[in-house]
Parts: structure tokens; C-alpha cells; sequence
């Protein structure tokens, strides 16, 4: 008889690096830091086998706190060495850290794409709508007359939704959640198991240029009655009392929030979340406050073939049909002639 | 037309040339192109040797009969090395009327002139800008004419095949391309057996190329043609034994990634994005699947670099491919593999530039971005290739440097190297110097940037591997540990000893070699790329005039080789010819303090061998 030893469970701080941690005081970064430390533990997952990539930011320093393989890049591309990486070794967990300037200014471009490949990787975009390590310019998610050296008079862009952008570009994983809310870990948790891009936004408070931009969803006194957190299969109800819910606005395309108990509503009245439902997310990912709450959890999960696998497979396929040719083949290939 | 047999015995045999240049040129649209390269192949199969220079325009099908939108392809092949596509063509051969214009100037006096006078109309002569006919007044009197009505002979030769008048015009080509093959007696069998592979699916155009290719070579049987437009002779060059094929530098350099990977035991992973004169790289590498190749077309030239990295990161030879303008996009890129210290090899085929500058012409202007385009203290090894040939061991010494040293790798090609074909001897693998990477392993004492003492490479720890666990960025690092470090001493010996890695290089190459004439003397031609060819030839004949005259041409951009000052300082006279306005010059002075003086030709077109031969002559009166 083989006697089982169970393992030590593991404890966040045993994916902790030896580095100090930089970010200031109060930054919802820590929060985050911690969920995700709290994930790996929870898997056990094999730091020698992780890779945590970043570019640019305050959120780019995240892989230096980390005990796992790390790889600190440039601004905005964080998105294309997990691409290389996953094609040289698609076996690696690939982890990859971004924010609302990093992922959605200067680096826009590549997050489309990686969200259109569905390369296997968690994507984190922490979202405090401003620049923090340049010193507080107002951000591509900042609200419109968001005051900042750049914007002295207030910004007059309209922001980009990140979770919109990301179903826009084909994601076929969409979360959101909030930093210090319990439920991250869960979310980050059915990230990491999803197999393709796996597209997460974090709300994530700036205490220095920022400070306070969600409080009206995430304070204690404000977070029941403006937060809903998804749940598949179950009818999405919030509310303090758990009084309010989503329907479909009757006689129309869109969402409308109702009153539980109020004009003859009930329970059966609500719409139940779909996960797997395209169209359903499409509309939760545009609801606003403050007509709306903030939908949080996760809005879609439809998985699909992975980038990497697909482009391993078609070398495989290839490397079998031409029956693993030897490469002095390739140079003798094409019409040759002896000279003796 | 018919030839008595009386005739045909009592004509004197073919005359014998040494070599011969040809240039073919008509309409974007015409397939001369086609033409040229399935000439070039039929002539290495008869075992000339040969060099090639398409010279297109980047419209893909600019108007019809414009003078901008004439697609021209020379051929330069001989019983004799011929290492350029020619100075000037003995043979124009011009299929409509902005097809002579544009490349009339360029003809060797007394050379022939083919053209078709069915694409003569008033309509083309317009479009071309000829107020009158060149044909009847005396533009073409310096020259011998060939003018046949071409149009016309290809549509009666397919006229039974029943195609659209369109569909038989467009084996006007291979017509002409008959004429040729009979004109230097090469052979059709292998065009005929391509052709026949190109139309499968539609056997009917197959059998019309056919005919109007056989059309074509009974024309020349038959006709009276006399001179030098009569069946003409030219042995094969005496080569070493070997297989041979024919290779494109674009063809050369992805084979020596592909190999160059081999020898370091590692995957080849390709990030690269469409841009001319490039793209073949990409083009070819997407094709060799069945050899464990990974590419990937990324969404610009600055995923493509980083993937790249990020491949190297992961343990593959992470590869990019680009132009000036697509390298300018990656520069930072680069300083985060320099600051890094990861392999990778970053191709970059050289166009005119600046800006978007002439994408399908050719110039060596960025030597200057190799050495020194990226911000901080940011050295690159940058290596040149020669030859198309030569672009093959070049990849290879490019893919050698950056996994020995940790480094990014600068390799130069350029538009005349990648598109311009030539014989290639097709070495063994088996035969070639493996140079196995080791990866660490060993998380005793590991330290991300723990050195080789010798040559002052980090150790190469990549993700997977237990124990060895740590973090890396474009951060300046502490010198041992790797971690962070914003300490003013440590950069300082940081920086140091990045350039010192790069240096040291030096020790690890070979010392630069005179390629012709003496170690020492009057004057020294030296240059780099795809210049070789033209300024060996000018070498060569200047010698010949009993001048005192070396060549010296450098493989390594940077670090220069460690003989390379001593060897100027050996001559009176430095002169170096390039397509650009002095940057290797430049480089030579700010290193040597050596009185190098340019020949500098930025025209989009390579050297010709006369206008070399003319600056060393001109250099040797001034100095007698």
C-alpha cells in the first residue's frame, strides 16, 4: 500500500518574490498582487512553469513581486512577446499585465490582436483611468472633463470601454471585477483555467491621481446597490435588498432595470445570465451608471481553438504529410545540375 | 522565310562570346519578370554562370504603356565569373514603346535592340512621350534593330487554340522568350516542363505558352538573321564539381536561418510583417512547416520584433525580418533584447530611402541605423552580406554571434541582393560546425546575468526550468543578481560592459583580408554588401591596366575587424564606394582617423563596373 502524503498547502506570500514591493502605499495594485498570489496557491501552480509579462506602468511592476518566471517589457506590447513565447513553448502558463494606457493607448493595437488570435493567456488590464507613473495625464478610460496637467480645462475625449473593446475584437472570455472585492480571485481563477484569451478588467483605485473615481460602486454604503455580480445560470438580481433586476425592455432591443414586487415583477421576469450568450454580453458591456449598475463577474465564456495550438498543429500536420523531410532536402530543392 | 541547305552548311559555325547581358522590359503586366527568370534558369542549366537584376516599379500594375509602370529584368551570364547583372545590355529586348525609352540610354552602343512594332501604336508611342516614331526616325541608328511584329506572330501561332484575343496577346512573352533560347541555343525543355506545371488547371494556356515558345524559337531557326542577331555561342564557365542550383539572395538568406538554427540546436521562430523588399523572407520561411519552422505575420513591425524576443526568451532563435522603415519601428524593441541580452537576429533588406523612399529599389543607407539607430548606448554586432551566395553563410554567422554572445544580431541585405539570383554550389549540412546551445540549468549559485568570463555572455536560463526562476526587464540590473538597479556606479560598469561584450566580438572573427592585389600600396577600394561584385570587376580590370590597386571587402560592419586599421593605414589612398552618401566612410574616419574618401551613388540602382573603374583611375592620375 502506497502511503499518500498530502502537500503543505500553499500560502500566497509562497509566490512572493524577495523584491520590495514599489507601488504607493494604499495602491489597489496590492490587492490584486494578492488575489493572484492567492490563485497560484489555491493551484499550486508550478512557479518554474509560469510566466507573469508586462509592459509599461505602475501595473507593469507586477511581475518583478512574483516568484514565477518574469519578463518586464515595453510599453504596450506585453501582448507580442506572449505571443513569441507561447509559440517557442506553448506548455508555459502565461500571465500578462496591463493597464488602461499601457493596453488601450499605446498599446491597443496588439491587445486587439492577441484577443483576436485567442492566445492562451490571462490577460489583466488594471483600469484606474489615468496615467500614474508619468505623473497623472488623463488616460484613454478617463471620463470626459477629467482634470489633469494634460487636460487643464477638463478632457473632452470620449473614453473607450475596455470590456466592450475587448468582445469587439473577438474575445472569447470577458470579466470584470473589482481590486479589493472578494470575488477577484474566482474570476482570475476561471480566467487561468479558460484556454484561449482570457480578458479580465480590474477596477483599480489610484490613490494619488485618481483616488475615489469608483467609490460610487465600491464603498461599502454604494456597492450592493450599484455592483451586479454575475452569476451563470442564475437570474441577475442586485440590490442592497436584492430587490432590483435586469429584463429585456419589453417591445425593444435593450435592458432595463426593475423593481422586484413592483408592477406585477417577479423573480421568473428576470433575465438569467448566459455566459456562453454573445449578444446578452454585448449589452451588459455597455450598461452605465448611473442608470444602470456596473455588471461585474464574467460576461462571456465561449471557448474556442487556441492561436498557438492551431499554428503547433498546421507545423505537425505538415511535418507528418511531408514525411519529416531532412532539411538538406530543402537545399537541394528546385531544379539542380551536376557539375563533375 | 527559309534557309537553303546550301546555305546552312556554308555558314560560318556560331561566334563565340565570352559573356553576354540581356534585358528584358515591357509593361507591369507583360511577365517579364516570368521571362527573365525562367531565361536565367534555362541558362544555369547549360552551365553559364550568371546574375540577375529585376527592376520593377512598386505599383503593382501601374497603367498600361506608362514609362513609370515598364517592369525590366537583366540577365548577365557568360563562360566566366560574372558576378554583376552587367553595366549595359548588349540586348534590349522592349516590348512596347516606354520599354525603349526608359531603358534605350542604358544600351551598349552598337548593341540590338528587339522590339515588338505591333505594341508601336500612336496610342503607346503617346503614353510614352515619343512626339514621333523611334522606329523611323534616327533615335535607333547607333543600334542594330531586331523589329518584329511580335503581337501578331504570337496571336496567328495560337490563333487555333480559340483563347480571347487577351489570353493570346499575353503569350507574347514566352514568343520572345522562344527567340532568345534560340538565339543563345538554351534549352526549352525545362521552361516547357514549368509550364506545363504552372497552367495544371488550365492545360489550354499551358499549351498556348507551349506554342507560342516554340513559335518563337522556329522564328530565329528560320529567319535570316545575320550578325550579332544570329545563333550565338557561349561555353560554360568552368566551376568547381557539386550540385548546383540557382538562388536568390532572399532564397540564400532564409535557407542560412533555417540552417543556422540547426546548428545551434534550436527552433526557428520568425516574427516578421509584409514590407518590400523583405517580404520573401517571411514568404519563404511560411512555406517550410514540414522543417519545424514557426512563423508569425504580426500585426506590425513592432509585435513582430517582440515576438521575436519573446520567442528567444522562451529558448527558440527568435528571428525579425524588415526594411528601414519597419527597422526604425523597432528600435526600441532592439534596446530591450540589447538590455536583455537575448539572441535574435533582425534581417534588414535595404531600400532607398528615407521614409518610404523607393521600396523596390535598392541602396545601402542604413548603416548608420545598424550601427547606431537606437537610443541609449546600444550596441548591436551588424554583419553584411556580399553576394546572394554569400547571404547564406552570412545568416549563419549572424544566428553563431547571437546565441554565443547573447545579443541581438543586425544582418544587412538589400533589394538588389534579395531579388538578384546566381549559382550556388549547395553545401552539406553534415559538413558545417554545429555550435549547440546549453541552457542553464543548474540553480546552484544561478544568477540571471552571471557572466562567461571569456566572452561575456549571460547565461541563457529560459521559463520551464525548475530552480532558476527570475525576473528580467528593460531596466537598468544590478551587474550580478539582476534585480533593479538605479545605482549610478552600476550603470556605469553595466553599460561598460555591454559595449565590452560587443567589442570583443572582434577576437572572435576573422582579421580582414585583401580580396584582390596587395596587402599594401596606392590605393585601397574597400567596401561592404552588394557591392562586391561591381567593385571586385573594377579592381580587376584596373590591375589589368597595371594600376597598383587592392580591394578589401568587410563581412562585419561592427565591431570593425582588429586588423582593419592597421591595413588602411598600409595604403595611400582609401576610397569607398556606396550606395549611400558616405556612412561607412564616415565610420572608417570616426574610427581610424583615416582620409577615406566616397564614391557615392544613391540612384536606386547598383554600381555600374565603369563607374567604379572611372573614380580608381581618376584617384591614380591625380596621385601619379
Amino acid at each position: 500500500m502506497t502511503e499518500h502524503v498530502a502537500p503543505a498547502k500553499l500560502k500566497p506570500l509562497d509566490y512572493a518574490s524577495d523584491q520590495e514591493v514599489r507601488w504607493c502605499p494604499g495602491c489597489g495594485d496590492y490587492a490584486i498582487l494578492r488575489a493572484v498570489q492567492r490563485v497560484l496557491a489555491d493551484n499550486a501552480v508550478d512557479t518554474a512553469n509560469t510566466v507573469f509579462i508586462s509592459g509599461i506602468g505602475c501595473s507593469s511592476r507586477f511581475p518583478y513581486y512574483l516568484s514565477t518566471y518574469g519578463f518586464h517589457t515595453i510599453h504596450g506590447r506585453a501582448p507580442a512577446f506572449a505571443t513569441g513565447i507561447k509559440l517557442a513553448n506553448p506548455e508555459l502558463e502565461v500571465w500578462l499585465i496591463t493597464g488602461d494606457g499601457d493596453g488601450l493607448s499605446i498599446g491597443g493595437n496588439h491587445l486587439l490582436h492577441v484577443l483576436r488570435r485567442n492566445l492562451d493567456v490571462q490577460i489583466m488590464l488594471f483600469n484606474n483611468e489615468i496615467y500614474g507613473l508619468t505623473k497623472g495625464q488623463y488616460s484613454p478610460t478617463s471620463r470626459p472633463g477629467t482634470h489633469s496637467p494634460t487636460s487643464p480645462l477638463g478632457s473632452v475625449e470620449r473614453p473607450v470601454s475596455p470590456c466592450s473593446f475587448a468582445l469587439g475584437a473577438g474575445g472569447q472570455f470577458i470579466a470584470r471585477q473589482v481590486d479589493i472585492h472578494k470575488n477577484l480571485p474566482a474570476v482570475l481563477n476561471r480566467a487561468r483555467g479558460f484556454r484561449g484569451a482570457a480578458f479580465v478588467e480590474i477596477f483599480q483605485n489610484c490613490l494619488v491621481y485618481n483616488d475615489g473615481v469608483f467609490d460610487s460602486f465600491t464603498q461599502k454604503k454604494t456597492a450592493a446597490d450599484h455592483q451586479l455580480q454575475l452569476e451563470h445560470g442564475e437570474p441577475m438580481i442586485f440590490g442592497a435588498a436584492q430587490d432590483k433586476g435586469l429584463r429585456v425592455k419589453p417591445g425593444s432591443f435593450e435592458l432595463e432595470v426593475v423593481a422586484l414586487g413592483e408592477n406585477g415583477i417577479t423573480e421568473s421576469d428576470i433575465l438569467v445570465h448566459d455566459e456562453t450568450n454573445r449578444a446578452l454580453a454585448s449589452q451588459l458591456v455597455t450598461l452605465r451608471m448611473p442608470e444602470f449598475p456596473v455588471i461585474l463577474g464574467v460576461i462571456y465564456c465561449e471557448p474556442a481553438a487556441s492561436y498557438e495550438r492551431a499554428v503547433l498543429d498546421q507545423i505537425d500536420s505538415a511535418r507528418t504529410a511531408g514525411g519529416a523531410p531532412e532539411l538538406q532536402d530543402l537545399l537541394q530543392a528546385g531544379r539542380t545540375w551536376t557539375v563533375t | 522565310m527559309t534557309v537553303s541547305a546550301a546555305e546552312k552548311t556554308s555558314a560560318p559555325p556560331p561566334p563565340e562570346r565570352v559573356s553576354a547581358v540581356i534585358r528584358f522590359a515591357g509593361d507591369s503586366g507583360d511577365g517579364m519578370q516570368l521571362t527573365g527568370t525562367q531565361f536565367a534558369q534555362s541558362t544555369a542549366l547549360m552551365g553559364n554562370d550568371l546574375a540577375t537584376f529585376p527592376d520593377y516599379p512598386a505599383e503593382i500594375r501601374a497603367p498600361a504603356g506608362t514609362t513609370f509602370g515598364v517592369s525590366a529584368f537583366q540577365i548577365h551570364f557568360g563562360a566566366v565569373d560574372v558576378l554583376t547583372a552587367g553595366d549595359a545590355p548588349d540586348i534590349l529586348v522592349a516590348m512596347n514603346p516606354a520599354a525603349l525609352k526608359v531603358n534605350l540610354p542604358n544600351l551598349k552602343d552598337g548593341g540590338m535592340v528587339v522590339v515588338d512594332i505591333g505594341a508601336f501604336s500612336a496610342k503607346n508611342l503617346k503614353k510614352a512621350g515619343y512626339d514621333t516614331n523611334p522606329l523611323e526616325d534616327d533615335t535607333l541608328s547607333k543600334y542594330q534593330t531586331l523589329e518584329l511584329d511580335i503581337s501578331k506572330m504570337t496571336l496567328e501561332a495560337v490563333k487555333h487554340l480559340e483563347l480571347t484575343n487577351k489570353e493570346a496577346l499575353r503569350c507574347k512573352n514566352m514568343w520572345t522568350l522562344g527567340l532568345m533560347l534560340w538565339m543563345f541555343g538554351r534549352k526549352r525543355g525545362p521552361i516547357i516542363d514549368w509550364l506545363k506545371g504552372k497552367f495544371a488547371k488550365r492545360p489550354e494556356l499551358a499549351e498556348a505558352n507551349i506554342t507560342a515558345l516554340n513559335a518563337g524559337h522556329a522564328f530565329g531557326e528560320t529567319a535570316e538573321l545575320s550578325g550579332s542577331l544570329a545563333h550565338q555561342e557561349i561555353a560554360p564557365v568552368k566551376v568547381e564539381p557539386g550540385l548546383y542550383r540557382t538562388i536568390t539572395g532572399a532564397e540564400s538568406i532564409s535557407l542560412g536561418l533555417v540552417v543556422g538554427a540547426r546548428l545551434a540546436d534550436l527552433t526557428l521562430m520568425l516574427g516578421s510583417y509584409p514590407i518590400t523588399p523583405a517580404s520573401t523572407v517571411l514568404h519563404n520561411l511560411a512555406r517550410w512547416k514540414q522543417y519545424g519552422v514557426i512563423t508569425f505575420q504580426a500585426e506590425d513591425e513592432i509585435a513582430a520584433i517582440c515576438s521575436a524576443i519573446g520567442a528567444s526568451y522562451a529558448g527558440a532563435l527568435g528571428v525579425t525580418s524588415s526594411s528601414g522603415p519597419g527597422i526604425a519601428l523597432k528600435g526600441e524593441a532592439m534596446g530591450l533584447a540589447i538590455s536583455t541580452e537575448l539572441p535574435l537576429v533582425i534581417v534588414n533588406v535595404q531600400r532607398g530611402g528615407p521614409s518610404t523612399g523607393l521600396p523596390t529599389k535598392t541602396e545601402q543607407s542604413d548603416l548608420y541605423q545598424a550601427v547606431f539607430g537606437r537610443n541609449g548606448d546600444a550596441p548591436m554586432p551588424v554583419i553584411a552580406a556580399a553576394t546572394p551566395v554569400d547571404c547564406f553563410d552570412a545568416a549563419i554567422e549572424a544566428v553563431r554571434l547571437a546565441v554565443k554572445y547573447m545579443t541581438p544580431v543586425l544582418l544587412l541585405s538589400d533589394g538588389y541582393l534579395a531579388n538578384a539570383a546566381e549559382h550556388w554550389r549547395v553545401p552539406d549540412i553534415a559538413d558545417m560546425a554545429p555550435f549547440p546551445v546549453e541552457f542553464a540549468h543548474d540553480p546552484e549559485g544561478f544568477q540571471p546575468f552571471k557572466r562567461d568570463p571569456e566572452t561575456l555572455a549571460r547565461n541563457w536560463a529560459i521559463p520551464g526550468t525548475p530552480g532558476l526562476e527570475h525576473r528580467i526587464g528593460g531596466i537598468e540590473k544590478d551587474y550580478d543578481s539582476g534585480n533593479i538597479s538605479y545605482d549610478p556606479a552600476n550603470h556605469q560598469r553595466m553599460t561598460e560592459v555591454r559595449r565590452d561584450k560587443i567589442l570583443g566580438i572582434a577576437r572572435d572573427i576573422p582579421e580582414q583580408d585583401i580580396t584582390l592585389g596587395n596587402d599594401a600600396g596606392e590605393l585601397l577600394v574597400i567596401g561592404w554588401g552588394s557591392t562586391y561584385g561591381a567593385i571586385h570587376q573594377a579592381v580587376r580590370r584596373a590591375r589589368a591596366q597595371g594600376l597598383d590597386v587592392s580591394q578589401a571587402h568587410l563581412r562585419h560592419i561592427w565591431p570593425l575587424p582588429r586588423n582593419l586599421g592597421d591595413l588602411l593605414g598600409r595604403f595611400k589612398q582609401v576610397l569607398v564606394p556606396e550606395m549611400n552618401t558616405g556612412q561607412l566612410r564616415t565610420l572608417l574616419r570616426a574610427e581610424y582617423l583615416v582620409d577615406a574618401q566616397g564614391l557615392n551613388k544613391i540612384a536606386g540602382q547598383p554600381f555600374k563596373i565603369s563607374e567604379i573603374l572611372d573614380a580608381i583611375q581618376s584617384r591614380m592620375e591625380t596621385s601619379s
